[in-house]
């Protein structure tokens, strides 16, 4: 566990060099001790410091939903999140929702609904659809809509992404992934 | 971001001790809006205080038969707790209308009451603001300002408070619970935000040196007959530029007690206590809710939400179609 108040030196007015801290993570199933100053977001954490690139920085506003990952089993933009903060949480990002070489049923569905083009969004897209899932809150495409608008997708590939989720949702067609895609 | 510290609070004693002694320094909880903040400039902290370990994040039942929520429950697990949607559906409605789930997610009951104003003006530090920069100015009240506030406004400044949970919580009067170094006190709601007045940069009552540890709901909620209706450019996951929150206690078609909220047209959630009086001992009726309605602005909606509440039909949030 990161010490508290006494381990932080007072701040001067002037600039002085960052105060770095250890904040340990399980990222992936896997334990990652990070020393990093307070400011680092998770998604910088993951992106320059545990080459985890997958998680996507779009607005880095809290707007977009590309930096959406899994903490402790639940959806949360990264980019708002400060890394020290997390210390001794669990995290799942887009690299490890897969189970070794077979995809998520949710990455199969999205390749078989064509559920992206340009793809930036879609691992955010993919991480806050197996939130809403876990959640057990949307039961309709309406429901799906709504608690998926913390996710912007700027090709407007949103009818794929819908039917992408309503699909595996309903426990059809995520072992048809010899298809998947084309 | 600036350079800032970072300490964890053990409990509510420590953090108050923790920004008593250092008046620069924030408290973080989901850090959704203060994050954001610091990284506009914005928000400059000398240190954050994490209180996210304190043990604030129960929902219990009081004495009186009401709700104490404790300040670090978060947002969306709030609006699906089975005591606010089966007694308290008009807050749980609130929620859902707001931000996304993953801000949901991430933000605290506390936190909620504490966002800042989504003024670009107050974002864009090259511009004046009289709330970021006292005496500056205010950019907004000649500027792009049709989502700002036109009910209790200054000259110095027609900020809007952005919180679609606030509103809910003005209209079932709520208390704000708070501890700083004289012990706890409680604080009704709506004497929690402030107008702007000629000092915009304060937008609550809460003392620099106190915490909001929970907040108190009275028992009644107002279940039956109730809707939230918000108006926005976006149909998800865009801020109000005007929200509605009614709860109506109907009786063999009188209205006994009416509550009416306005979001998005104030510095604070806008409790309208004149609707309120000319709807209460009155029929629930088209032309009661008409007569109300023409109070004020927002009349359409006022009227749309009335009659929401008293059908028993409330708004829902994930079917857009406004019935």
């Amino acid at each position: 566990m990161v010490q508290a108040s006494s381990a932080v030196p007072k701040q001067s007015k002037k600039f002085s060099a960052p105060a770095k801290m250890t904040a340990s993570l399980q990222v992936n199933g896997v334990k990652r001790t990070l020393t990093i100053a307070p400011w680092t977001t998770l998604l910088d954490a993951l992106r320059l410091y545990l080459d985890l690139t997958g998680t996507k920085k779009g607005c880095d506003h809290g707007q977009c939903g590309a930096c959406t990952v899994l903490v402790d089993g639940r959806r949360i933009y990264s980019c708002l999140t400060l890394a020290v903060m997390k210390d001794g949480a669990q995290v799942t990002t887009i690299e490890g929702l897969a189970q070794g070489s077979t995809l998520h049923p949710l990455q199969q569905a999205f390749m078989k609904h064509d559920a992206f083009q340009c793809g930036y969004c879609t691992p955010g897209q993919i991480c806050s659809a197996a939130g809403l899932i876990a959640e057990g809150k949307a039961h309709t495409a309406d429901e799906i809509r709504e608690l998926m608008s913390g996710n912007i997708c700027r090709c407007g590939a949103y009818p794929n992404i819908v039917a992408a989720i309503e699909e595996v949702m309903s426990g059809k067609g995520a072992e048809k992934s010899g298809e998947a895609g084309r | 971001m600036n350079n800032f510290g970072y300490t964890r609070a053990s409990d509510v004693a420590d953090a108050v001790r923790q920004i008593a002694a250092d008046p620069a320094a924030k408290f973080i909880a989901g850090g959704t809006n203060l994050i954001d903040l610091m990284k506009e400039n914005v928000a400059r902290p000398s240190r954050l205080i994490d209180i996210t370990h304190l043990p604030l994040n129960k929902v219990e039942e009081t004495k009186d038969g009401g709700l104490r929520i404790g300040a670090l429950v978060p947002n969306s697990d709030l609006s699906y707790h089975p005591q606010i949607e089966a007694r308290y559906p008009l807050l749980a409605s609130a929620i859902l209308a707001g931000a996304s789930q993953q801000l949901r997610n991430m933000a605290s009951t506390g936190g909620n009451l504490l966002q800042r104003t989504r003024c670009f003006y107050f974002y864009d530090t090259t511009t004046p603001c009289n709330k970021r920069e006292p005496g500056s100015g205010c950019s907004a009240i000649e500027g792009i300002n049709r989502g700002h506030a036109i009910l209790g406004t200054s000259k110095h400044c027609i900020a809007t408070h952005p919180s679609d949970m606030c509103v809910a919580l003005a209209a079932l009067e709520a208390c704000v619970l708070a501890t700083g170094k004289d012990g706890e006190r409680s604080i009704k709601f709506a004497d929690f935000h402030r107008l702007p007045d000629d000092t915009p940069n304060i937008d609550t009552n809460l003392r620099s040196d106190e915490i909001i540890t929970a907040i108190k709901l009275p028992p009644k909620g107002f279940a039956a007959n109730y809707s939230y209706l918000k108006i926005r450019d976006r149909l998800s996951y865009a801020f109000a530029l005007v929200s509605i929150a009614v709860g109506l206690d109907i009786a063999d078609g009188t209205i006994k007690e009416a509550r009416l909220a306005l979001g998005g047209v104030a510095h604070k959630p806008w409790r309208n206590h004149e609707a309120e009086a000319q709807l209460s001992g009155a029929p629930a009726t088209r032309e009661t809710f008409m007569r109300a309605a023409e109070i004020e602005l927002a009349r359409r909606g006022i009227l749309r939400t009335l009659t929401q509440a008293a059908r028993g039909t409330p708004q829902s949030q994930a079917d857009k179609r406004i019935k």
